[in-house]
């Protein structure tokens, strides 16, 4: 705040002897042309920064990063494409796995059960054969046995005969023998 | 305003609120001509660096991830740009440099005025008044260009009933000659009054006993002021919106 009294010239119609407003600076006339002229100046001046510079620098950004994103969305678009087909792929070869597993596993089991159905004929066979030839042996014996009983007999009751003072006769003997064990 | 200063001059409690708007040479004690570099020219010239810091020198990385500086460049051009296609439609946009640069010009200088003891342009009626004229006689050659005698529908309420038009195109007639001095007294008052109120208040402030109430009540006009200096240029620029659209789609 100017106190001391100055120069009587630039004490105008505006300021006071003082250096205070006398009423408002606003309408003060005055000064009209002076911050009219510097305001064009100013307002050409910006105009000019923001219509060469400032306005199509900040657009061609805007521009170049709206198209960075839409890429950026197309790249990702795809990828995700990719990644489903990935997916299906993967899928599709353990579904092939799967089913190939099976396949084999079958085929063991078909080829175990072969193999165990032919060992279990061979060994019905071999028991079969085994058994005919015991029924056979123990058919032999049984004859054998059969002969050495009229034999054993035979002799018994020519031994009785003749212990009891008989006479062995073999004819009537052997005809009384097997006529008890044909029986 | 003079009487009260001069009444006021031998006690302690000196109020110059105005004294804050007063136009000084700065080299010299010479009077103020047309080209005088005056605190004016200073601080226009402040608006005209504060611009090319906003706008230009963030920008020149070009980033795809803005930096922040950069990011307030991008959402002030998205702002404006919005605002206008929003109001105007796509014909609107060729006019974008024009009103960024009224949009940009005003903000600064108004935020640049919240600086302590600097000089506050968009205060002065010279500075809105040519701002709002411009806008005006654009809207007004702009309208008579595109649409030649059919800029006059826009005094025609033709919703209105026949009888009334005649009325109605009076008060339409006046109240587009009210426009400029509407447009251009808003902004500067409500600078000037924010600017004369906190000087009002700090004047207080050499009593001891009010001084932390003037202190406190000073902070809360700041904040407000902060609050009208966006404000008032957002006002300026829609309003300026709205009188293009007038021009290019005259119709109601």
């Amino acid at each position: 705040m100017a106190t001391e009294p100055i120069a009587e010239e630039v004490a105008g119609s505006c300021v006071d002897s003082y250096g205070s407003a006398i009423g408002m600076p606003q309408l003060c006339f005055d000064w009209f042309p002076n911050q009219i002229f510097w305001l064009v100046i100013t307002l050409v001046v910006i105009f000019l920064v923001l219509s060469r510079v400032a306005l199509p620098r900040i657009a061609a950004i805007l521009a170049e990063r709206q198209g960075t994103i839409t890429n950026d969305l197309a790249a990702a678009e795809d990828l995700k494409a990719k990644a489903v087909e990935a997916e299906e792929a993967y899928n599709k070869a353990l579904a092939d796995a799967r089913s190939e597993a099976q396949r084999i596993a079958a085929e063991a089991r078909a080829e175990i059960q072969s193999g165990l159905d032919d060992a279990i004929a061979k060994a019905d066979a071999e028991i079969a054969a085994k058994a005919a030839e015991s029924e056979k042996a123990i058919a032999e014996i049984r004859a054998g046995a059969l002969e050495s009983i009229q034999v054993v007999a035979k002799d018994t009751a020519a031994e009785l005969v003749t212990a009891l003072g008989g006479e062995a006769d073999a004819k009537a003997i052997n005809g009384a023998v097997d006529a008890q064990t044909k029986g | 305003m003079a009487t009260e200063t001069t009444a006021a001059e031998g006690s302690s409690l000196v109020f110059h609120p105005m004294d804050q708007f007063i136009v000084k040479p700065l080299f010299g004690d010479g009077a103020v001509g047309m080209f005088t570099v005056t605190n004016v020219t200073l601080w226009l010239f402040f608006a005209v660096l504060a611009v090319v810091a906003l706008l230009v020198l963030p920008t020149s990385k070009r980033a795809i991830v803005p930096s922040r500086m950069q990011s307030i460049a991008e959402l002030a051009y998205g702002f404006i740009y919005k605002m206008l296609e929003d109001i105007c439609g796509k014909e609107g946009v060729k006019f974008f440099p024009y009103v960024m640069t009224l949009f940009m010009f005003i903000v600064t200088a108004n935020f640049l005025g919240l600086i302590p003891t600097s000089f506050t342009t968009t205060s002065h009626f010279a500075v809105t008044i040519p701002l709002a004229l411009a806008v005006f006689l654009t809207v007004t050659i702009l309208g008579f260009v595109k649409n030649g005698a059919g800029f006059l529908g826009l005094f025609w309420v033709s919703s209105a009933p026949l009888a009334l038009r005649p009325i109605l195109a009076i008060i339409e007639l006046i109240s587009y000659f009210v426009r400029p001095v509407s447009h251009s007294i808003r902004l500067a008052g409500n600078v000037m009054a924010g600017h004369a109120v906190i000087k009002v208040f700090a004047g207080f402030a050499a009593i001891a006993v009010i001084s932390p109430v003037s202190v406190l009540a000073i902070t809360a006009m700041y904040g407000l002021e902060v609050l009208v200096a966006f404000i008032q240029a957002y006002v300026f620029t829609i309003l300026t919106c709205v009188y293009l659209k007038d021009a290019l789609h005259p119709s109601h």
